[in-house]
């Protein structure tokens, strides 16, 4: 409940202030203009527009997931929130202020990718789905823990994708093997080795981020 | 009636190779004012912010009890009142926004007669659905003591509580201090000699530290 009050004073000031969603916004835009007008009239496979897909959630994450922690270090309002909570309520608020930006950024992007991208064709609905929620739960776990990591450091803009492609890298792949399958119409347990990898990550985070957040938070 | 008290066991604090204090032992119990003194420098600021558990003394431990319960240092968020020039408020809410936000992330019940009460002690009644972006200095630092106040901490810790603020605001101040006083501890760090007159004992960390040079 904490957690959640916490959430909520996230969302209005992110509703009033605009601090993550137009920076998320702005390079969502720019990015799919980019591909497209790269992209031209030519032709590109499924294989490559499910990885153009994920390359830009990745890029996405890196620009705006940050601010969960880095908006309160700017605005000097970390210690408030020392006085006020335990660093489990803290990480549990940031965690959900980032789960839900993640899934509307990545519902964004991907419903662009399927109105502009003829080659963008999901067989295997069901398996991309689980992919697509997994791989956002993973996401988020992530660039929450990275963001707090990164907060106290003065050069954060470089430090976050630098910290965030080897941490991040094992979901990526796995995340584009499960979206061929999905391009491929491959049934839910023949993807059933990567779904559990996928599973493995989220947990491992979520317990580790837990584990080590106490002695981020700690000055 | 609770009987809240502090006890510094031998601290111990290193900035880098920078010694701000050495072996500091002392003990802080309900119902006085007590205040830490000392130049620009001297730790004063460093020295709440560990009693509060902001930051970890470099050796040494701050034993927090409440009737003789030792509390643990993830549930004392609730137990402490702390005001301080570097601490900041969200610019984006009105004052009462802030106060009922903090209660809900706290985990306790917004009381808003009490928030009224003290809205209307320190003048702020009338601006209370204004953004705090609006406010001045002095406005902001009588917001902070409500923020400090109202869940009724039985530690109220003032890093210069009287920084910002006119005249009136002062005399405010030093009488919801002492009323405080009366059932709380109330530690003030500040070089203000109208402060520091408010304690029963004082701290001074400039002699302190000149015992550890000899």
């Amino acid at each position: 409940m904490k957690a959640y009050s916490l959430f909520k004073k996230d969302w209005q000031s992110e509703l009033r202030t605009r601090y993550a969603i137009n920076a998320l916004a702005m390079f969502i835009l720019v990015t799919v203009s980019v591909i497209m007008f790269s992209i031209g009239s030519e032709k590109i496979t499924e294989y490559l527009t499910g990885g153009l897909l994920w390359v830009v959630i990745f890029f996405s994450a890196m620009s705006g997931l940050s601010r969960a922690f880095v908006s309160e270090e700017e605005r000097g309002t970390t210690m408030t929130l020392h006085l006020i909570a335990a660093p489990s309520t803290i990480f549990s608020g940031k965690l959900i202020f980032n789960l839900l930006l993640v899934f509307l950024m990545n519902f964004v992007i991907t419903f662009l990718f399927a109105i502009l991208f003829n080659s963008f064709i999901i067989k295997n609905f069901t398996l991309f789905a689980i992919a697509f929620l997994f791989g956002n739960i993973g996401i988020a776990i992530s660039s929450t823990i990275i963001a707090a990591i990164i907060s106290k450091a003065s050069s954060k803009g470089t430090l976050y994708p630098v910290l965030s492609f080897p941490i991040l890298l094992p979901l990526i792949l796995t995340l584009l093997e499960l979206t061929k399958h999905a391009m491929d119409g491959n049934s839910i347990s023949s993807s059933f080795v990567e779904i559990a990898v996928l599973v493995c990550y989220d947990v491992v985070m979520l317990t580790a981020s837990y584990l080590l957040f106490d002695f981020i938070w700690e000055e | 009636m609770t009987n809240y008290t502090v006890e510094l066991n031998n601290l111990v604090k290193y900035f880098g190779r920078r010694l701000i204090f050495d072996g500091i032992n002392f003990s802080f119990s309900s119902r006085h004012i007590y205040g830490i003194s000392g130049p620009n420098g001297s730790g004063k600021s460093t020295l709440v912010k560990i009693i509060a558990n902001l930051i970890s003394p470099t050796r040494g431990k701050v034993i927090h009890k409440n009737n003789s319960n030792e509390i643990e240092p993830f549930k004392l968020h609730n137990q402490i009142g702390f005001v301080s020039p570097y601490l900041f408020l969200y610019d984006e809410f009105t004052a009462e926004e802030n106060l009922l936000h903090f209660s809900n992330i706290r985990g306790i019940n917004f009381n808003k007669e009490r928030s009224d009460y003290l809205l209307n002690e320190l003048k702020l009644i009338d601006r209370k659905n204004d953004l705090v972006r609006g406010y001045s200095s002095g406005m902001k630092q009588r917001l902070k003591f409500i923020f400090a106040l109202l869940h009724q901490p039985p530690l109220i810790i003032l890093d210069e509580p009287t920084s910002n603020l006119d005249n009136p605001g002062k005399e405010k101040v030093y009488t919801l201090i002492k009323k405080e006083s009366e059932n709380n501890l109330v530690i003030i760090a500040s070089n203000e000699d109208t402060d520091i007159a408010l304690c029963s004992q004082v701290i001074e960390l400039e002699k302190f530290k000149e015992q550890i040079d000899r």
